[in-house]
């Protein structure tokens, strides 16, 4: 069973969605007895960085995906739920996030426009059993993850820059493009995280 | 690398697609669930329904075809239409829709972008303005282009951009429907002046019109209708063409 973090932040209709048209079991739930029975969980979100932490703290949830992480339980975040994963974010002053991937949020740089959207290819640094192949993915947002430790680089994205669009630590990966919304490649990678040993 | 995108646009009035020249002469083209699969297919990298009646009552279809389209199509689709209200874009959002299209309710109240900006976030945001050149510049028609304002396009994209639009749709009103290529001028004005991404319209009728809005145009999109619906353009075609010429596209 797959569980999607409910705190309020972000459009989960397409997420629930992707996992009903892929056949794969997945529950809605902010309650953290539900989540605890799941296998694997996501964590969604879309929006400012410090709101949604404030919502994590506020409903505990922060300690519950950290203790997730900790024990090398599954998890998957999505857009600013990957943001959320890293250390800290510069998005409107400086913001603490969960810690489990050691790095920051920085805005992005050198692309054409202030926000980042479209559909741009992910590339592997690597093998990778849940991001195994280059495709195009779709992406929105303005801030971008720069983890400390480049090993926890899974794959890149060039917008004027480099940044990094997966990253991983362990049982922990985030993707900074939205999979519920990238077509084949996107229900690929929703498919292998829920069932691929990694 | 960025790809430029390709936005099929899907009229739709009492839950059918239509197309019709310059706003009018409407024709039936088909069922929008259907069109819709059939793009995604085909390579369309996101939708946009505008559901041009606009009433209560036609407000409720969009709803439901809004949540049979999430269902089976997975790109980001948009909704526009006679949204007015937080409450609209909630309900459309809650659907299934990533991103909500306004129009006149935004001229009418500008603080309904500040306000969805900051409740759904700019990304979900798409100020649609449709313009007409008047001789010397553009200015912005609203109600589906039949209401004329006295209100200058360049002036209130960028107002919009400062209120927290993510993305502009511009409509220019003397390419729409025509297919004898979209306005340039205009187009190119708009995305230099903003920092946000342009997705033209209008005028589509050929290969080239679609090479000459991103090249000439800068425009980051294209948005076109009826040149997909009659299948004179299919998606793949136009996108083989526009990888031909240099063109970064998926």
């Amino acid at each position: 069973m797959i569980g999607i973090i409910d705190y309020g932040i972000g459009n989960i209709g397409s997420l629930t969605n992707a996992f009903r048209f892929l056949d794969i079991p997945c529950i809605y739930s902010g309650d953290q007895k539900k989540l605890s029975e799941c296998d694997r969980l996501i964590l969604p979100g879309v929006g400012a960085f410090q709101p949604a932490m404030d919502v994590l703290t506020t409903l505990k949830l922060d300690r519950f995906i950290q203790n997730w992480a900790m024990d090398g339980k599954h998890l998957l975040g999505i857009c600013l739920g990957m943001q959320l994963l890293l250390s800290e974010s510069e998005e409107n002053g400086l913001t603490s996030g969960l810690n489990i991937i050691p790095g920051k949020v920085i805005p992005i740089k050198g692309g054409s426009r202030k926000i980042h959207i479209g559909w741009n290819q992910v590339k592997p640094v690597g093998d990778h059993s849940i991001v195994p192949s280059k495709g195009y993915a779709y992406f929105v947002h303005s801030y971008a993850s720069k983890p400390a430790n480049k090993t926890h680089i899974a794959a890149q994205t060039k917008y004027g820059e480099l940044f990094a669009s997966v990253i991983q630590k362990g049982s922990v990966i985030g993707v900074q493009f939205h999979p519920e919304k990238s077509q084949d490649y996107g229900m690929d990678i929703l498919r292998r995280f829920s069932v691929e040993p990694f | 690398m960025l790809t430029k995108r390709i936005i099929p646009c899907l009229d739709v009035k009492d839950g059918e697609v239509v197309k019709g020249v310059h706003f009018v002469n409407l024709t039936p083209e088909g069922d929008p669930v259907e069109l819709a699969s059939k793009y995604s297919d085909e390579g369309a990298d996101e939708l946009v329904f505008l559901d041009i009646t606009a009433t209560l009552e036609s407000r409720k279809n969009v709803v439901e075809l809004v949540k049979e389209v999430a269902k089976s199509v997975f790109i980001p689709f948009t909704v526009g239409g006679g949204i007015r209200s937080l409450d609209d874009i909630s309900e459309l959002l809650d659907a299934g829709a990533d991103k909500v299209s306004i129009n006149s309710a935004a001229l009418k109240n500008p603080d309904l972008l500040n306000e969805a900006s900051r409740k759904f976030g700019a990304q979900c945001i798409m100020l649609a303005v449709d313009v007409k050149f008047n001789g010397r510049s553009w200015n912005v028609h609203s109600h589906g282009g039949s209401k004329p304002l006295n209100i200058d396009a360049i002036q209130w994209i960028k107002e919009g951009e400062d209120r927290g639009a993510g993305e502009i749709l511009l409509t220019s009103m003397d390419a729409d429907g025509t297919q004898s290529g979209i306005d340039l001028v205009i187009t190119q004005t708009v995305s230099q002046q903003v920092s946000i991404p342009v997705i033209a319209s209008g005028g589509i009728g050929t290969l080239e019109h679609f090479k000459d809005a991103f090249e000439i145009g800068l425009a980051d999109a294209v948005l076109a209708a009826s040149v997909f619906h009659r299948d004179i353009l299919p998606i793949s075609k136009v996108k083989n063409f526009l990888k031909q010429n240099g063109l970064a596209v998926r």
